[in-house]
């Protein structure tokens, strides 16, 4: 308990710290985003480069079908929106509202995760078939586990603003925006994901 | 108008250990967390460097009669991870950069005092699991540069060791570069501008910006190749229908601006550390700037001059020559502004000026068989052969080490507040210069005639000139000996040097040395020109 309450003592005096000088944590943020960005950004130009130079063996099945995918898409896309709805009901003060939507977010992440697994289950292709196939699950295995990560940490969130007691309020809403932030991103990422494996 | 201390750190800071202690900790101060980069490097060196000797040791004869084949391929593949990975990048970005950063900046700490800590302390263990993987059954023995499909056929535990290390050190080397970005943009002094900066802090921006978006594409490479070696997948395997040359234009997209990453700080420390000790302004502060700026955007699109001979198409070839022959440019101006600030000045020889003077001799002749590499036909001539050896070491040993030994020598009193012996300082140059130029000068002539790099046994035509640059390697690694003593000897008995020794002007100089747990007694100083020597009488001795 002790180690909990000095915790907690030293985050408050975080708060208080932050008056003095400026928040660069968002800036820290963005950086590694940029960082991140550029891990897909090689796994993209390494498709596009196999797709360009590298032909499909006969006999080799890559085949991909869009009704999920673009279901995917639309989950993401709206809960990138129903996640700014909570940012907006956490500035109106509104707490339970905030929650709210946080946990719509989540599921939506979840539903995405599963469908995404669906695909999975049902492609006529595994991981080692080809090198199309490698390339598909490595990328959106990659994403997946940004999905993943991200929606894991949206259930923290929506804990932590439970009304009363959640340490994240109308005057500390970093750990949301930071958040927010990160799933936006990771549903940009999908967005060209989808436009380079499953359009192109 | 203070910089507001971030009362959780000062909490955390009075309860960390004191004295020497505090640099077995797990602490937040950014000069400990320098330090700590700075010695846990250095004990890498040491095994790095008793790698390159047996290397040198076995390359005495032209049989491989020290060691086994294979034995040598990993002794190569570990000194050169090591050397790269565990020396290099974190001496020369991670402890100077720590220690000097905040300084100059007019800050307490670091943005990130925790991420900071949490990126050092990534790198001890990742090292030991390094040299360990060594000791499993098939060490890796593909060459720090892991290309497929050697490295997806050779015997791969240890292979597969070494890419889990090498991801971990890139994710500190990451977080270290967000934290200074951070730093240098964010957290400067109020009323200092960007351009009245050190030169060091720009150094450090221009490598962090590298640093952030090079590195994430070796780590997904690095985790591509390993689902090649567990899963096997085909990425980079022909046999699958994968593709070889994808991993080498992913691999290079990172290591070409490794380079910069390794060469750039030391850029930055040498422009320290020529004005203080010639008593003149730095020459040419925006051009300088502007080089460093110029370097960091060339150097994102010139990766393909490491591979003119996989069959690159000539559009591919031609395009890569030209970008590279632009990096002399501003590189060149970067060196006539060294030479331009140590002419006329009233220069002081001692240990720190002559690794400086050391370091400018052996860069441009290494700049210039850099330029040479980038011509088509000339790198297809020497492609693979010693002569990449001796150019690539000139630039990071005759370079960056040259100046991580300057640096040390200039910044010693200020971490310790004691001077380092000059004698024994000067026997440590002169036996580094004599050796290295020793060591590494007869491999360019190895390389013209064609020996090929990275193979254990050569052509007995060879011995001769490879004898006298074994000579050279055991002369550097005496060369440590001396410097250890006078490592040791300083600290324990060195003359006080009291705050200021070398009447320098930049900001870590006006607190006292060693400095206090915040920096600062009271508010930091504004240094508006961190390099006005030569103006005021009484700041000269």
């Amino acid at each position: 308990m002790t180690t909990l309450d000095s915790s907690k003592e030293i985050k408050k005096n975080k708060s208080e710290a932050s008056e003095h000088h400026e928040d660069f944590r968002m800036f820290g943020l963005i950086t590694f985003l940029i960082a991140d960005g550029m891990t897909f950004a090689g796994f993209f130009a390494a498709y596009l480069t196999y797709k360009a130079v590298n032909p499909l063996p006969d006999g080799a099945i890559y085949e991909l079908e869009l009704p999920i995918p673009t279901l995917n898409t639309i989950l993401l896309l709206v809960s990138s929106a129903t996640f700014h709805k909570a940012g907006k009901a956490l500035l109106k003060n509104n707490n339970s509202d905030t929650q709210k939507w946080l946990i719509v977010t989540a599921l939506l992440g979840i539903t995405f995760l599963i469908c995404q697994l669906f695909e999975y289950f049902n492609l006529p292709f595994g991981l080692t078939d080809n090198l199309f196939a490698s390339t598909f699950y490595a990328l959106t295995g990659f994403h997946g586990l940004h999905v993943t990560l991200g929606t894991l940490m949206i259930l923290i969130i929506s804990w932590q603003t439970r009304p009363k007691e959640g340490r994240i309020t109308n005057q500390n809403m970093f750990p949301l925006e930071a958040v927010e932030l990160y799933w936006h991103f990771v549903d940009g990422i999908w967005v060209i994901l989808f436009i380079i494996l499953y359009l192109l | 108008m203070t910089i507001s201390i971030d009362s959780k750190d000062s909490n955390t800071k009075s309860l960390q250990p004191k004295g020497w202690l505090r640099y077995f900790s797990f602490s937040l101060d950014h000069k400990v967390i320098g330090i700590q980069y700075l010695v846990c490097g250095f004990l890498f060196y040491l095994i790095g460097g008793t790698l390159a000797s047996a290397i040198r040791i076995e390359l005495a004869s032209p049989m491989s009669d020290f060691m086994p084949r294979d034995v040598y391929n990993q002794v190569l593949t570990l000194h050169g991870t090591i050397m790269i990975f565990l020396w290099i990048v974190p001496v020369v970005n991670g402890a100077f950069g720590n220690y000097l950063i905040p300084f100059y900046v007019g800050a307490r700490d670091m943005a990130f005092p925790r991420l900071n800590a949490v990126a050092f302390w990534l790198i001890p263990p990742s090292g030991l699991m390094l040299v360990a993987s060594y000791f499993v059954e098939g060490a890796a023995q593909a060459g720090w540069t892991a290309y497929p499909p050697l490295s997806i056929t050779t015997p791969q535990s240890g292979q597969i060791i070494w890419i889990m290390s090498v991801l971990l050190l890139g994710g500190s080397s990451i977080f270290g570069g967000i934290n200074f970005i951070a730093t240098i943009i964010k957290l400067r002094r109020p009323g200092l501008k960007l351009m009245q900066l050190p030169m060091y802090c720009w150094a450090m921006l221009g490598t962090s910006l590298l640093v952030v978006l090079s590195t994430p594409v070796l780590a997904g490479t690095l985790i591509l190749l390993s689902f090649d070696i567990v899963a096997h997948t085909g990425f980079f395997n022909p046999v699958l229908g994968g593709n070889v040359v994808v991993y080498q234009h992913l691999f290079w997209f990172y290591s070409h601006p490794a380079v910069y990453i390794m060469v750039l700080p030391a850029f930055g420390l040498v422009s320290e550390i020529l004005p203080v000790h010639s008593r003149k302004p730095l020459f040419g502060y925006t051009t300088m700037v502007f080089s460093i700026m110029g370097i960091v955007v060339l150097g994102l699109v010139v990766w393909a001059h490491h591979m003119f001979t996989s069959g690159t198409p000539p559009w591919m070839r031609l395009f890569f020559t030209i970008a590279t022959a632009f990096i002399a440019v501003p590189t060149g101006i970067k060196f006539f502004n060294w030479v331009a600030t140590l002419w006329g000045g009233k220069i002081s020889i001692n240990s720190a000026m002559l690794f400086s003077c050391g370091f400018i001799i052996n860069f441009v002749f290494g700049g210039i068989t850099g330029v040479a590499l980038a011509q088509v036909p000339f790198d297809i001539h020497v492609h693979d052969t010693y002569f990449v050896v001796a150019h690539f070491h000139y630039i990071v040993y005759g370079g960056t080490v040259f100046i991580i030994f300057s640096s040390i020598y200039h910044w010693f009193p200020k971490v310790t507040g004691k001077l380092m012996s000059e004698k024994l300082g000067i026997l440590h140059f002169a036996i580094t210069f004599i050796g290295f130029n020793l060591c590494f000068a007869p491999q360019h002539w190895l390389g013209l005639n064609g020996m090929p790099r990275r193979v254990a046994e050569y052509d007995p035509q060879f011995q001769f000139v490879n004898q006298i640059s074994s000579v050279g390697a055991l002369l550097m690694a005496m060369s440590t000996i001396p410097f250890l003593v006078n490592i040791f000897l300083s600290i324990k008995n060195g003359k006080d040097s009291g705050d200021n020794p070398w009447n320098a002007l930049t900001p870590e100089w006006l607190t006292s040395s060693p400095p206090p747990v915040e920096n600062w007694e009271g508010e930091a100083p504004l240094v508006e020109e961190p390099y006005g020597y030569g103006k005021p009488i009484s700041q000269e001795n």
